[in-house]
Parts: structure tokens; sequence; C-alpha cells
């Protein structure tokens, strides 16, 4: 499937806890099995627990290499969430999901 | 066709292994050429030792004058950080990354940023190296120190894994790429790299013995190729890292013919009339104030009369001390120092270790390029190192030297007032020349002697001279070797002015004994010529008395005719002869 950029709705219904937007970033190097599998788990994700709290942007690698310098990025597939701050980096496949949570920072939703 | 194909290898032309040189200098003298192209080589060792050194300069060097881009990826320090480190040894990492000659890339790894949530591969890597290399055409790539990756990553197994993919990946790409990694306890590398990177190891060491610090250079491994197997010397300076390799201890150096003077004539005859050989050693030991650095002042004088170059090294005085000291001999060295053609470098033997000093001089010699050179004193290198590691060094010294073809006079300072012929540094057996400056005691002073101990090659006087240090350089004198034994100083002086006073009462002697001759001779001749005037007197005396009695015979004759005539007697003379003739007749008709 193509992965584009996805956009949710804000539906001021869904107020969570913090009221910011979480803008992450997905790099992968190409429609590799395991970067679908990310994409599919973030998605998944992001649905449950920030619904209409997130923004998610994908980069290719293979399409854009220089980006891996600039944004520091050794594994992949990596999740790089923009803001809100501190920056966090997430690696691998994203399957862990409790991990994911922790690792941006979000409580889980009930 | 079957039996063409070989797998493409002709076995008959086995091809060297090619070698990628990393204008180190001496590495690529050690490892025949470089290090492995196109494979990955390990350079590990502990904190601070120069690992990233010897990686910068194995790109920078790549890329200035071999014309191989490289990619420089650093785990630990970043860009600015490197660039300044670097600096200061003379690399304009800036210049050559605007030239597009260098790439630096920094890749931070914070494991308070990273969460590892699932299977994931080191596929970002493995771009941004592919991206770097490319944007450039690199030859040659740096990753330093790809171990700061376990600190980061938590799931070894992937870290692992992707290693091995790294570096056959590497290899695919035909890279020169030499990775650092950091000492481990029992292992070279803290995290076992060297199972992954087995082509070409280097262990890089630095170590303190007694107070000094000396760095080493070790090739542990290399894969196809012979190489040195010692541990190797090496500096770090503001002109890079420099390993010192050992020089051909085969002992293979040319043995010149030609000689040059020592500076000191009489010296020179001493030495079989011309002085030492090109390329020669020449050992000068004596006691303190010998006059030691004296006489390597005047063979530095000579040689840049010659318009050679010459290289000083001190290890206890400064340079202008010493230009002071010599100026009081009557030799001025300083015009040679304005116009270049003598260097000095003084250093403390404390400074640093022995391989430092030998690296030092070796730079100082490369660069300089003498063809003399003077060591002055060695044996104050004792104080730094044991004998025999003074010894061996003093030993790759003189090598070097032998194989440059620059003749080294080296100054030893011998202790003791027996000066025995065991130099302290126990190297008289590696010199080919050794004069030998001694004390000679007499009369209650202390003189200077100079005599040749060896000179191999040549034939040399066995004689002590008495060596003078004069306001217009040194003077070698012969001393008096006679009855009384050898004189030296005043008793020299004395003996000198009586063998004179001798020669003058000798010389005085011999007019005085002249002078009666001539004497003698003027009173003979004047006798003599006194009698031969009383003989003349004599003489004519007798001739007229002879002359006179002669006369009155004569007339006493005649008076007697006359008177027979008279008488008319008939003398015998008047008798009648029977014969025809009356020859009476004749005469009495003479008579009347």
């Amino acid at each position: 499937m193509e992965m584009t950029e996805a956009r949710s709705g804000m539906t001021s219904a869904e107020a969570a806890p913090t009221n910011v937007e979480q803008i992450l970033r997905l790099y992968i190097a190409g429609q590799t099995p395991r970067s679908v599998k990310a994409f599919a788990n973030l998605k998944r994700l992001c649905e449950e627990h920030l619904k209409g709290r997130y923004r998610i942007e994908v980069i290719d690698l293979i399409q854009n290499p220089q980006l891996a310098a600039g944004d520091q990025i050794l594994a992949v597939p990596t999740l790089v969430r923009l803001l809100p701050e501190p920056v966090r980096k997430i690696i691998g496949d994203l399957s862990n999901t409790d991990r994911v949570l922790v690792g941006l920072d979000v409580r889980p939703a009930p | 066709m079957a039996n063409s194909d070989t797998g493409g290898h002709d076995l008959r032309t086995v091809t060297r292994l090619p070698k990628s040189p990393t204008g180190i200098e001496g590495f690529d003298q050690i490892t025949g050429g470089g290090l492995p192209t196109g494979r990955a080589s390990l350079v590990c060792g502990s904190a601070g030792c120069g690992k990233t050194l010897f990686a910068m300069s194995f790109l920078v060097n790549g890329a200035t004058r071999f014309d191989e881009p490289g990619v420089f990826m650093s785990f630990e320090e970043s860009a600015d950080e490197l660039a300044k480190n670097v600096a200061s040894l003379g690399f304009d990492l800036s210049t050559l990354i605007e030239k597009k000659k260098l790439v630096l890339d920094h890749v931070r790894v914070e494991r308070s940023e990273i969460e590892e949530t699932g299977d994931y591969d080191l596929e970002g890597l493995f771009v941004r190296l592919g991206f770097a290399i490319d944007s450039i055409g690199a030859r040659r790539v740096v990753l330093d120190t790809i171990e700061s990756l376990f600190s980061g990553l938590l799931n070894q197994s992937i870290l692992r894994a992707e290693l091995r993919r790294l570096f056959r990946w590497l290899k695919d790409r035909g890279v020169t790429a030499v990775i650092t990694g950091e000492r481990g306890e029992g292992s070279l590398t803290r995290q076992g790299l060297e199972e992954y990177v087995s082509d070409a190891v280097i262990l890089l060491d630095h170590r303190v013995t007694a107070q000094v610090s000396t760095r080493r250079l070790r090739i542990v491994k290399y894969r196809g190729s012979p190489h040195g197997t010692n541990e190797y010397p090496f500096l770090i300076d503001e002109d890079g890292m420099a390993v010192l390799p050992i020089t051909s201890l085969g002992l293979d150096h040319a043995a010149r013919t030609e000689r040059i003077s020592s500076g000191v004539d009489r010296l020179d005859t001493m030495l079989g009339g011309q002085g030492y050989f090109r390329g020669s050693t020449i050992l000068v030991s004596g006691t303190a104030g010998a006059g030691k650095s004296s006489l390597g002042a005047h063979f530095v004088h000579a040689a840049c009369r010659r318009g050679e170059r010459c290289l000083v090294f001190l290890f206890e005085e400064s340079p202008q001390q010493v230009v002071r000291n010599m100026r009081s001999i009557g030799i001025d060295l300083q015009p040679w120092i304005d116009r270049g053609l003598l260097e000095y470098h003084a250093a403390r033997p404390a400074l640093h270790g022995l391989e430092m000093h030998l690296s030092q001089m070796y730079r100082a010699i490369e660069r300089f390029q003498p063809n003399v050179a003077i060591l002055d004193p060695v044996s104050s290198l004792l104080s730094v190192a044991a004998t025999a590691d003074v010894r061996a060094t003093l030993t790759r010294l003189v090598d070097l030297l032998k194989t440059r073809g620059i003749t080294a006079l080296m100054t030893s300072l011998s202790h003791g007032r027996a000066e025995t012929e065991q130099t302290d540094v126990e190297i008289s057996s590696i010199v080919d020349t050794w004069l030998l400056l001694v004390t000679l005691e007499s009369n209650g002073e202390r003189n200077r002697g100079l005599y040749v101990l060896k000179s191999r090659g040549m034939g040399h006087s066995n004689q002590i001279r008495e060596f003078l240090l004069t306001d217009h350089g040194i003077e070698l004198v012969d001393v008096y070797a006679g009855s009384g034994g050898v004189l030296t100083g005043t008793a020299r002086v004395t003996q000198q002015a009586q063998e004179r006073a001798a020669e003058v009462a000798q010389q005085q002697e011999i007019e005085r004994k002249e002078r009666t001759l001539a004497r003698l001779r003027a009173a003979l001749e004047a006798e003599l010529a006194s009698l031969r005037a009383k003989f003349e007197a004599e003489q004519a005396d007798l001739a007229t008395s002879l002359e006179e009695e002669r006369e009155r015979i004569a007339r006493l004759r005649d008076d007697r005719k006359s008177l027979a005539q008279i008488r008319r007697a008939d003398t015998s003379e008047d008798r009648p002869k029977r014969s025809d003739e009356r020859p009476v007749d004749k005469r009495r008709a003479d008579k009347r």
C-alpha cells in the first residue's frame, strides 16, 4: 500500500491529558516487510491512543539519503517524535506497543 | 571452453596484494606499501594512543597526496571537535571538505533518546555511508570508533550481525577502510571487532616507563603480506604522525673511500694522512672539559667551509652557549647558522623517551638532509634509560646514518680518572674511529693528550699528542718521550728550551773550533814563509861564494901558467908529443 501523509481531524471531544499534537516521523529504507509492518503498527497505535493528536510523516531514506545524516538516523525503521520536545527516537518495527507508548511518553488510552 | 576456465585465475600469475599508501612516515615502509586495498583494517589501542589520528592521517593523505577522497564517519567526536583536534597537526579539514575531497559525518548515538521496540536493522547507517561515499566518489573510509554503537544500542545480536554485514558491504564497495577499536582487557578490542575485521590488525600502544612515555606501534596481523613484526616507536608532533622503522639492521651499507678532514691538520695526519672516511662514525671520549665538543666544532667548521650541511644534536648545552664557547677557541659558527648550513637541535635527555629522541632525530635528519651529524654527548642519554637500551638506540641511529652516508661524530663523557678502554655507553665496537682524550699528569699539572685508539680501514698513528686549546683553535703538539717519561705542559716547554739552548751552545762550539783552526793555519803559513826567505838568502850567499871560489881557482891557474912560462919550465903540458901534430905548439904560440 502506498504510504502517504496521514492526517486525522481534530475533534475537541477527544481531549487527552496533553493537548499537544504529536509530530511523528517514520524513517524507512525502502518498502521492506519490516517497514510495512512498522507503519501498520504505528497507524494502529496512533488511532488507538493518540486519536486526533498526531501527524505522521514517512521518510524513505532510499529516496532521500541525505536526511539520514541530518536527523542522525542509524537504525531502520526509526520513529522520531519531533514534537513535543524532547526529541525521542524509537527504533524497531514498533511491535512492542507498550514500549512505544513509554517512548512517546503517552499514557495509554483507557 | 571448460579447459580455459579455472575460475578466472591463471594460477601461474600470482598477483601481489595491492596496498594503499597511508602517507604516514615509516608506516608504509614497514608494511611494504600501506594498508590492504579494498579491505578493512583494524587499528586498536587504549584511549589517547593515536587511533583517530592514524585514521585521519590515512584519509587526509589519501585526499591530498594520492587522489583518493575519503569519508570519516565519527561515532565519538563531532565534526567541529575533530577539525580542531587535527588542525594543530597541519590538517585543514574544512578546505578538503569544500573541495569535496573529504566528508565528515558524525553519528550520534544517545542511549537516553532511544527506545528499542522490536526488530530493526542498521540500514540507516548503510544509507548514510553509501550516500557519503557516492557524494565525493570516496575510495577510503574510516569508522571511528564503531564500538560506540555497542554502548548506544541494546540488542547486541542485531548489532553484531549488522557489523558483519557492514564489513562485507564495505568490501563489496571496494573501499579501503580503517576501523578503530578500543583496547580490550583480554582481547585486542573491547567488543571483539577483530572477529570481523581480520585482514590487517594494527596495535597502538602508549606506555609510561620510568616517568617517560613512549608510543609504539605493532602490526599484529597482515593477511597475505610479509610485515615487520616488531614494535616500532612512533611520534606525533606538529607535522603529524611518524613511525620510526628499523632501517637496514642487515648491515648492508656501501663502504665509501672518500676522506674528509677532521678540521685539525695534525689530526688528519694521525689518521693515515687524510682524515675520516666519509660516512663513518667517530667517537670522541674523554673526561669533563677534555675538549670533546671543541673537536666536534672543528669538524663542523671544516665541513661548512666545504659547503656541506651539518646537523648538531645537543643534550646538555644550548646552541647559543656552544657558539659562544667555540668563539673562545677562534671558531665562529654563527655565519654557518645564518647561511643555513648548520642547524642545532637541543633537548634535555629527560624531555622524552629514548624512542622519541630517536624519532625526533630521524625526522630532523630527513628534513635537513645533512652530510655531517654531531651528537654531543650521547652519554647523557644514560640518564633516562638503561645502558642496553641506549646502546640499542644508538645502534639504530648509527645504522640510519650509515645508510645515508652521513658522517657522524659522537662525544661521550667517561667518568673516573682511569680512562678505561670501554665507554660508558659501550658503543665502542660500533664506531669506526675512536679518539680518546686523556689527561697526562706530571709535575703537578694536568695536561690533555689525544690519541687514536682505533680507526678502521686506515693506518693511524699510535702516538699520544699533547692536545692544546688555544685561542686560535686546537693544536696538537708532539709530546716528549724521553728518559724522564712523557713530558707535557711546562715540562715539555722546559725541555724544549733546554734543547734549544743546547743547540745554540753546540753551534758556538763549532764556530770556536773553526776559528782555532784558521789561526793555526795562519801561524803555519807565516812560519813557512820565513823559512823560505831564510833559505833563499842562504842560497844566494852560497851561490856568490861559489862563484868567487871558481874565479879564484881560475886565476890561480893562470898565474901558475904564466909563472911557468917565465921560468921556461916544461910543464907537463909543454912536452912534445910523438904525433905529427904538436898541439903544444899551438898552445905555445898562444902563450906568447
